[in-house]
């Protein structure tokens, strides 16, 4: 175990047993969270990543493996007994409770003095731009102020880690954004340690310290944004994070992190994985659209003929389907650029070339 | 206007089109309500016209028979019997109702499923039956008939009475709430009392409620549990077999009243707050 580390997975499952299958909600998994660290379990419904949040969060009992909260191991502890509070869902806010008594629950059952509970709570509501509602019940709230005060009421007792499940699926489009950014810098602020559970990808990239991408109960991918976006090291983190391009082709060899593959007869150069390929296996060669150009006034790695077959406005982008020989391919660029090359006039069969870098294209 | 309702709908729907003959239904409808609710009526207006007998023209309007009901030592002694047996009886339901209520909700035991028709069952079975064995068990433990066995009697229908409302309410419960508390340092006596009980309260009030209601007026388990002792039905009853007096006419309009409005209160806790 990393001594660094606030938050620590060793290898931890969750079985769930239906007759005699075995569905392992959460297979081995293991993850280090370091202090002040804003780290996101990023998954589709299904993937674990609820699960994982639980069993920090003490809910659940793993079946296998250990967790570490600051050093100590927590595995079978109650929540009650972790230094650790979660944003629910649906904020879970008592309805019997006004807004107040709702954030000061925490330092109520702490046996807090109440003027010291009266003045951190409404210190709170002003921190969190709720003042004057600490009197008003859950229900006559908004769903962004509700949110607050449930993120208000996690935060009052300064718990070493915060723990939040999907906090804004709950809220319009348009607020989630506001509440988003806010939360970033929230978390920057208090420079607290903040453990995100999402399935939206963007929210992720935008939030992030580090992802942990979830897949089947199992973690497929940790790292920055950028590597999870630029590096994937799966065919499902590629899939699931961004869009992107695939070839498939066989491995002719790697020289010094560069791997060259064979698509179609034709060289392909790109980034070469960090885990061990035989030369000669059959691989997986993943460019975003975004990085392949059309027409490039410079030479690039790859460059291969193509042949557009149609293209898409996207708001400011537009997508061009293309034929190549290496198989279909998509890229993306900005408007301006495709109407200076005369694109979207002249799109039919009309042969150009499309190239990227080995840097922008990745062996999975 | 139901023509402009039928062409805006695109076409008349079978089971919205009002009837052909409104009358018809309504007329029948007031027959059935003055059939179920006339005999009432007419105990209610016994009890405040000015004459032992009712009879029409209807004399003049008094609550002498109020007073002189009040005032009969007989029929208070058995008002108050009533209350303590409908009060304990409600305390013991209520409390046993909460607990099985508890049992169901959150442990997967074995049985679980009969537990729950068993407890149900005293409200389908006649009381006649329930009234029947119970005196039959007690006389084989030797104990003496009195008020105490009246309320034994009467919780064993209390407890599905008390079931139902907790159990709906419970059902509702969102378990997130108790995560919460835990979450939030809350130990389980402390998550039962800050967020359960509060979040059932108006269901244990509506079930409290019923429970006395129906106590309150019970007569055929009570025939068979009670000793020397008269509640307000029975006394009420025994009167009877010579003939309805407008005494007993005001104490029947004073438990209906009463009644009602208990019913009323606890169906308006049992609807889900919005």
């Amino acid at each position: 175990m990393n001594p660094e580390s606030l938050v620590y997975l060793d290898a931890v499952s969750k079985i769930y047993r239906s007759g005699e299958a075995e569905i392992y909600a959460a297979r081995d998994v293991t993850l280090d969270v370091k202090p002040g660290e804003f780290f996101s379990l990023l998954g589709s419904s299904g993937s674990g990543k609820t699960t994982t949040l639980r069993m920090i969060g003490g809910f659940e009992i793993p079946d296998r493996g250990s967790v570490y909260l600051g050093g100590a191991e927590v595995t079978t502890l109650p929540p009650y007994r972790r230094d650790v509070h979660t944003v629910f869902q649906n904020y879970a806010l008592f309805p019997h409770l006004t807004v107040a008594e709702n954030i000061g629950y925490p330092l109520k059952i702490a046996r807090v003095p109440r003027a010291e509970i009266s003045e951190r709570v409404q210190a709170a509501l002003k921190m969190f731009q709720i003042p004057g509602l600490g009197d008003r019940r859950p229900s006559q709230l908004s769903g962004g102020q509700q949110q607050r005060v449930a993120l208000a009421r996690a935060l009052i007792s300064r718990p070493k880690v915060l723990l939040l499940d999907e906090p804004l699926s709950a809220l319009d489009a348009k607020i989630r954004e506001e509440v988003r950014q806010e939360l970033r810098e929230l978390q920057q602020a208090t420079n607290l340690t903040f453990i995100y559970v999402t399935h939206d990808q963007e929210e992720a990239l935008a939030l992030s310290d580090r992802i942990a991408v979830m897949h089947n109960g199992q973690v497929e991918q940790v790292g920055t944004p950028r590597e999870i976006y630029n590096q994937p090291a799966s065919l499902f983190v590629a899939q699931f994070v961004g869009k992107a391009n695939f070839l498939l082709g066989t491995l002719l060899g790697i020289e010094q992190g560069r791997a060259t593959v064979e698509v179609q007869g034709h060289p392909i150069h790109a980034t070469a994985p960090a885990h061990a390929v035989s030369v000669g296996a059959s691989v997986t060669v993943m460019v975003r659209p975004e990085r392949v150009r059309l027409n490039p006034s410079e030479p690039l790695e790859n460059a291969i003929a193509a042949t557009p077959l149609r293209t898409t406005y996207i708001g400011q982008l537009l997508e061009v389907a293309l034929d190549t020989p290496l198989g279909g391919l998509r890229l993306t660029q900005l408007e301006q650029r495709s109407l200076a090359l005369g694109l979207e006039s002249s799109v039919d069969s009309q042969a150009c070339q499309v190239g990227w870098n080995a840097a922008d294209c990745q062996v999975l | 206007m139901a023509a402009n309702i039928a062409e805006s709908g695109g076409g008349e729907s079978p089971t919205r089109r009002p009837p052909k003959r409104p009358w018809v239904l309504a007329s029948w409808t007031l027959l059935m309500f003055g059939f179920l609710y006339l005999p009432i009526i007419v105990v209610v207006m016994m009890s405040f016209n000015d004459s032992r007998i009712l009879s029409l023209p209807l004399r003049g309007f008094t609550f002498a028979w109020y007073s002189a009901a009040l005032q009969d030592a007989a029929l208070k002694e058995a008002l108050v019997n009533s209350i303590k047996v409908a009060a304990a009886a409600t305390i013991l339901a209520t409390t046993l109702g909460l607990l099985a209520g508890f049992a169901i909700y959150r442990y997967p035991f074995w049985g679980r499923n009969s537990f729950r028709i068993a407890l149900n069952l005293p409200i389908l079975l006649p009381g006649i039956v329930t009234g029947v064995a119970m005196l039959a068990y007690f006389s084989d433990l030797g104990w003496r008939l009195s008020l105490g066995t009246v309320i034994l009697g009467h919780v064993v229908f209390g407890i599905p009475v008390a079931l139902g409302p907790i159990l709906t309410r419970l059902g509702q419960f969102p378990r997130s709430l108790e995560e919460a508390a835990y979450d939030l340092g809350a130990k389980p006596v402390q998550v039962y009392w800050d967020v359960i009980f509060p979040y059932l309260r108006s269901a244990l009030i509506a079930s409290a409620l019923l429970a006395f209601t129906l106590s309150f007026d019970e007569v055929v388990v009570t025939i068979f549990l009670t000793g020397r002792d008269n509640t307000l039905p029975m006394e009420i009853w025994g009167r009877l077999r010579t003939s309805i007096t407008p005494e007993i006419a005001a104490i029947a309009t004073l438990v209906l009243v009463v009644s009602s409005l208990l019913v009323l209160f606890s169906q308006r806790l049992t609807r889900t707050p919005s």
